[in-house]
């Protein structure tokens, strides 16, 4: 038995005024949604850089030709392309604009999430020292070098002026931004928070999860029997998170997270899932809901052995049959650090659209799966809605989200 | 449940300090510096070799693993509290330069050499990853960064952890020197580390209490005082000296003088209220 752990009190559900994703499934929530509608994967064999693995990738298009205002230019670099490109999508940048304008700059909080932030650019000038061995002039920003690359951009870009973080946790970055924007909330310290999270393709995570073994020669197959690594994918996402004051408006809401660690290595899971299932717990307590409640969970399911064994049965031991879970990394690809607001968004989209999507590229489940891991999509009611994002480090997140009137009636 | 009628801030109680430096390796040394009652080293300490990890990780594990581990497992003593009871907040500007330089110069030149140790030490949250699995502590645990206003940032975290859940909470600050090619662009000299836990009440443990809210006319970052804080000015990390520093001087003079207003974002500050500490024998928890 574990020992007992204290129980979160249940949070005010928050408005999602808005959100975006770009994926390899293209920019907008509407590409991502019609992947998913159409179990096609965006995975591509592996291009990037000057010796490429064998391998598949979810790579954004266009991002080569992607121009940064010019006030914007000192930071340009493929992460910050994207997360330009990606707030292009969906009206996003009105919406921010909106917020600002309603609550005042210094009341609009930058949380962003990210792995790798923009090492790609430091990764390009260790192949282009000059003479004495320093960095190239023309890639000299030390904003740039450095992990907030991304939180100081958006920021800049958006000229909001409240509290602004990078949060960077591995593969559960953008999960956690949604905690830490609702405790700025709950507390008034802000009126509304921008998190999401962008990461990039780059040498570090291709060749760092190769050197473990992680990576797939094929597309990725979540929770197949013989499912043998990940494909790396890049992404960006963002919400606008608000207090619930508005009322009875149609916007779905986040209605829990939980966080935790798993205290056991730096890149393999609790064989149990003794921390994905804490996260798990808390995220349930804070929403106030029992497990029986969820229609839906994004899964992290990345296609590792181990996550998917450790998840599946986590999974299977605590929702009824009627839950209908699956993974989207087939779609996307594993985005890393920008996973957590992706799948975030996918949830969100199934809460809006009532399309449960199916677990692209797998074709025979783990014996391991209950009856919750599907590999068709199915339309259907979604009122409530899980994601679930872990990381190195042992470092986990669930979040739940809900319909406007799921969160009402609770 | 709180709303938005709630204060815009809280309340925090300081009740286990740590610090390490080379030339301040340690609270005691340092608090005795920044009161100008002792003089830094003048030999630079060897990094700390937390007991936490097993020997041989002590050898192999990154400058700011060794660093994190070696204030957290102080504060947390320090503290009275059980290390696998706090959540725990991790924040560094760069994370580990050192690291980055490996995985960067190998990439330029035999990528698919790329040690996969090194590749999962290179994660922001590796320090946190470390602590929670040596102490095995199941709590939540983030990694943040905020450039200069990392530590500022940090603690906004930790203090906002500690009033919305009104559970004490393990803030961890630390930065390291910028290597090889890095350092062209990455401002950092040396090593620095410090860690707070702070609670939501006082304690006989309590050292210090601050008020805490958001301004958004900050006057400029507060400059380091004593000359021995401002030694370390080089360090990426050296935004946490000014508290470290009304810490180790109080009681405070109790005037406007002793507000520190630490820098947030470019127009925002996390403005630091001393308060004064009730009477010992009336705060037994």
């Amino acid at each position: 038995m574990l020992p007992a752990l204290p129980v979160p009190a249940p949070i005010a559900p928050l408005r999602i005024a808005a959100y975006t994703v770009t994926s390899a499934a293209g920019v907008g929530k509407a590409t991502l949604l019609a992947a998913l509608r159409e179990s096609r994967s965006a995975l591509t064999p592996n291009d990037f850089g000057p010796t490429p693995l064998a391998t598949w990738i979810g790579r954004v298009a266009g991002l080569e030709s992607t121009l940064l205002p010019r006030p914007l230019a000192a930071w340009d670099c493929r992460n910050d392309r994207l997360a330009w490109l990606g707030l292009q999508g969906d009206g996003f940048i009105d919406a921010v604009h909106a917020a600002r304008e309603r609550h005042g700059a210094a009341r609009v909080a930058v949380v962003l999430g990210t792995s790798t932030s923009s090492i790609g650019a430091t990764e390009d000038a260790y192949r282009a020292l000059d003479a004495d061995g320093a960095f190239p002039a023309d890639n000299r920003n030390p904003l740039v070098h450095t992990p907030h690359s991304l939180g100081s951009f958006v920021r800049e870009a958006l000229a909001l002026e409240g509290p602004c973080v990078t949060v960077s946790t591995a593969c559960s970055s953008s999960a956690k931004v949604f905690a830490a924007a609702e405790r700025m909330l709950r507390l008034g310290l802000v009126d509304a928070a921008l998190v999401g999270g962008v990461d990039t393709l780059c040498g570090s995570v291709l060749f760092g999860f190769n050197a473990l073994q992680l990576v797939s020669a094929e597309p990725c197959r979540p929770f197949d029997a013989e499912r043998s690594g990940i494909s790396i994918g890049e992404a960006a996402g963002f919400a606008l998170l608000e207090r619930d004051d508005a009322g009875d408006d149609a916007a779905p809401r986040l209605l829990g997270y939980g966080e935790s660690s798993d205290a056991h290595h730096m890149s393999t899971p609790h064989p149990d899932g003794l921390g994905a299932e804490r996260a798990l717990d808390d995220a349930l307590a804070r929403a106030g809901i029992d497990a029986a409640a969820v229609d839906h969970i994004n899964l992290h399911g990345t296609a590792s052995a181990k996550n998917d064994e450790v998840e599946a049965a986590l999974v299977a031991r605590r929702f009824p049959a009627t839950t209908h879970a699956s993974s989207t990394k087939g779609v996307t690809g594993h985005t890393l650090g920008a996973a957590g607001i992706v799948e975030a968004a996918a949830t969100l989209l199934a809460i809006e659209h009532g399309w449960k999507p199916g677990t692209v590229n797998t074709r025979v489940l783990d014996p391991v799966c209950g009856p919750q891991l599907r590999t068709a999509g199915v339309a259907g009611r979604v009122r409530v809605g899980l994601s679930n994002s872990f990381g190195f480090g042992g470092n986990n997140c669930v979040l739940v989200f809900a319909a406007a009137d799921a969160a009402a009636r609770r | 449940m709180s709303g938005p009628q709630s204060p815009a801030g809280g309340a925090f109680f300081v009740d286990g300090i740590a610090f390490w430096a080379p030339t301040l390796p340690g609270w005691e040394h340092a608090r005795a510096a920044f009161r100008g009652e002792a003089a830094p080293l003048e030999v630079a300490a060897q990094r700390p070799a937390p007991e936490l990890l097993a020997a041989a990780e002590r050898r192999r594990a990154p400058d700011t693993v060794a660093l994190a581990l070696e204030v957290a497992a102080a504060a947390v003593r320090e503290s009275g509290c059980a290390a696998d009871a706090l959540p725990s907040i991790f924040t560094s500007a760069h994370g580990d330069l050192a690291v980055n330089d490996y995985m960067c110069s190998t990439l330029a030149s035999q990528p698919t050499l790329i040690s996969p140790t090194r590749f999962h030490n290179s994660v922001h949250n590796a320090a946190a990853g470390y602590w929670t699995i040596a102490t095995g502590c199941r709590e939540a645990s983030t990694a943040v960064s905020a450039f200069d206003a990392s530590f500022g940032a940090g603690l906004l975290e930790a203090a906002s952890q500690c009033s919305a859940d009104a559970r004490p909470v393990l803030l961890v600050a630390f930065d390291v020197e910028a290597t090889g090619a890095l350092a062209s662009v990455t401002q950092s000299t040396g090593l620095l580390a410090c860690a707070l836990v702070v609670a939501p009440e006082a304690s006989r443990r309590s050292i210090a209490a601050f008020d805490w809210t958001l301004a958004d006319d900050p006057v400029g970052a507060p400059a380091a005082r004593s000359a021995a804080a401002q030694s370390l000015a080089g360090n990426a990390m050296s935004g946490a000296l000014p508290l470290l520093e009304a810490i180790a001087t109080m009681p405070s003079s109790g005037d406007d003088s002793d507000v520190l207003a630490l820098p947030l974002a470019p127009s925002l500050a996390l403005r630091l209220v001393p308060r004064a500490l009730p009477p010992a024998k009336t705060t037994l928890r």
